[in-house]
């Protein structure tokens, strides 16, 4: 049986009190192994953006437990999850977030200069030669197209060699063939053993995924489950 | 994260910005700069106002006779003739005025004088040997007349420079005063015109000479009696000890009506010290203001990029930064900023403090104590404004500071 990497047990996210209580997410359970590729999908305001906060560990939950590799993320403090998230998680944003004074190569590099790393160079250009940007390394992200800048940012999230991929609408800022592109590319990474977990509202992009589970109202359903 | 890749990485973070750098660099250096050169100046316009109160005898004090009263009608001051040559000989007591200096009796009157080559009327004053101290003067060539001199009614002569020039003499010549001939044994330092008052123009002789010769009159009366406090510090009680001495021997207990009057030059010292402050306080405030511009220039570019740096911040965040990485990042790049802007302005108010004099004829004093207090101001708003939005930024959650707009 293959390692299980995520566990999460009744988890819920309260925000506001009294009668202004919103429940983000609501008693959510859920599990994902090594080198699945998960898809949570669901509409806008379906708490599928605080499940993923919450799984990035960039958010801790109000009640439940989040097992994490086997680390109790629910009760770190911001230290230790900022170690979580540099050591395990690579994040694939909606906006790219790529640092526009720098090249790419030292985009991809930033994460490892929060961790002990020699060769920060050499690892980077290895993350841009997987993704198909090796010509490109030196180009700044107003010189690179979205679906360009979208494999830097993967790049980055790969350089770490992380536990779990944790992309959040990655084509929501790109044209059809630019989509095509970097789901191709998550594909691969997926097909190499990597455990990628997809946020998107689109099912067309949901379908890349090999398991789906929706969200609504803050609950989740397991698509192939029900 | 070690220290060597957090200074790295904020190096990298003020190229990857080099406008904003350059610009906070600015506004720092022209504070700085500023704050030296008006500074500068403001103490160097101080110090010579100083210098010349200085040359004025700021511990000098001048007695002459109070007023005279015939049928009723008060004379002007010194129209009395109530001082002696036994007043002179109390002063000089040691044990009786301890505060007091040199004093100097004077008598004076007009003369015409006359060399082989030219003649020149100008005034006389008749004093004895204390008359250089009690006047804060110097000799350029030659000696002042002695004691003895005085005691032996010397014909001797100490001319001002404008008065030796008129005659076309020096050390050594003979001038001839109300027909009896004069030695001239010295010439005064010139010191240029108060006032009214030409300092250079006039000729000095021994006061029994005078008396005898140029202004006539009783051998124990003098005119005025000049005298030096030890120093400027003591001139209060030198005052008070002249007051009290010259009450005394004058018989006189009520001191509303002493036949003396008692002037000092320190009143008018104390109106150009107050001057000399109130010159420094404008150029102070001067210098607070662009230092206040240039520290405002430097929070405002630091404020507006905080947005930007924001989102910078979240992305660290999120791939592993912790506060404390993200507060040193940001500390080594406002500190090198306001280091940098810090000796650029020190370098340019240095320059500016050479150039100046040289090009605008303005004396600039450059003194520490302006220098340090104006680096460590702009380094200091430098410093806060670069670091603080950064350190409340840095406590966000990753989340909120990604999606800052």
């Amino acid at each position: 049986m293959a390692t299980e990497i995520i566990r999460l047990v009744d988890v819920s996210k309260v925000y506001g009190s009294g009668d202004a209580t919103v429940r983000a997410v609501d008693d959510v359970s859920l599990a994902v192994n090594e080198g699945d590729f998960l898809a949570v999908m669901g509409p806008s305001g379906s708490g599928k953006s605080t499940l993923m906060h919450i799984l990035g560990c960039l958010d801790v939950p109000t009640t439940g437990d989040y097992l994490f590799a086997g680390e109790d993320v629910s009760r770190m403090n911001e230290r230790e999850l900022a170690s979580i998230r540099n050591r395990r998680i690579g994040f694939v944003f909606q906006q790219f977030h790529l640092l526009s004074s720098m090249s790419a190569w030292r985009n991809v590099e930033l994460p490892l200069l929060y961790r002990t790393a020699r060769d920060r160079k050499q690892m980077a250009l290895n993350a841009l030669a997987q993704v198909g940007l090796s010509e490109r390394v030196q180009h700044r992200p107003n010189e690179l197209s979205g679906g360009q800048q979208q494999r830097v940012a993967i790049a980055r999230a790969l350089v770490t060699d992380p536990t779990m991929i944790l992309a959040d609408e990655p084509t929501g800022n790109l044209d059809s063939k630019a989509s095509r592109e970097v789901l191709g590319i998550l594909s691969g990474l997926h097909k190499s053993g990597h455990t990628i977990v997809l946020i998107t509202h689109d099912p067309n992009v949901a379908g890349v995924a090999e398991r789906v589970v929706e969200m609504a109202d803050g609950r989740l359903w397991d698509r192939v489950a029900a | 994260m070690n220290l060597f890749r957090t200074f790295d990485t904020g190096m990298r973070g003020l190229l990857g910005h080099r406008l904003r750098s350059i610009l906070t660099t600015l506004g720092i250096l022209f504070g700085v700069a500023a704050v030296i050169c008006t500074v500068g100046i403001g103490t160097a316009s101080a110090d010579s106002v100083n210098s010349r109160i200085a040359a004025l005898g700021t511990n000098l004090l001048t007695i002459s006779p109070g007023s005279t009263t015939s049928f009723g009608v008060r004379g002007g001051s010194g129209s009395a003739n109530t001082l002696t040559m036994e007043d002179v000989a109390g002063l000089e007591d040691k044990q009786d005025a301890p505060d007091v200096g040199a004093v100097a009796a004077v008598v004076s009157g007009n003369a015409t004088l006359v060399s082989t080559a030219s003649n020149w009327s100008t005034t006389v004053q008749g004093s004895t040997p204390g008359w250089l101290t009690t006047n804060a003067r110097t000799l350029s060539s030659g000696v002042f007349f002695t004691q003895q001199q005085v005691d032996k009614h010397a014909q001797v002569v100490v001319l001002g420079a404008t008065t030796a020039s008129q005659l076309g003499v020096t050390v050594g010549s003979l001038v001839s005063i109300s027909g009896a001939p004069y030695n001239v044994i010295g010439l005064l330092t010139s010191t240029g015109s108060t006032g009214f008052t030409n300092n250079d123009d006039l000729a000095v002789v021994p006061i029994t000479t005078a008396q005898d010769q140029i202004t006539g009159g009783s051998p124990d009366s003098v005119q005025r009696i000049l005298l030096s406090a030890t120093s400027s510090a003591t001139i209060g009680s030198a005052y008070l000890e002249a007051d009290q001495l010259l009450l005394q021997t004058h018989h006189i207990t009520n001191t509303a009506a002493a036949d003396f009057n008692i002037t000092s030059a320190s009143t008018l010292a104390s109106t150009a010290a107050s001057v000399t402050t109130t010159l420094t306080i404008l150029l102070a405030s001067v210098a607070a203001i662009s230092l206040l511009v240039g520290g405002i220039g430097v929070m405002n570019i630091m404020l507006v990029s905080v947005t930007e740096r924001t989102q910078e911040i979240g992305l660290r965040k999120a791939l592993g930064a912790t506060p404390r990485d993200l507060l040193r990042q940001f500390l080594i790049e406002a500190a090198t900023l306001s280091f940098v802007g810090g000796i650029l302005g020190v370098g340019a108010g240095l320059l500016a403090g050479f150039l100046v004099p040289r090009l605008a004829g303005i004396a600039v004093t450059i003194t520490p104590t302006p220098v340090i207090i104006a680096v460590a101001v702009a380094a200091g708003v430098g410093l806060i404004f670069g670091v603080y939005p950064a350190a409340r930024a840095a406590r966000l959650a990753p989340i909120a500071a990604l999606r800052a707009e």
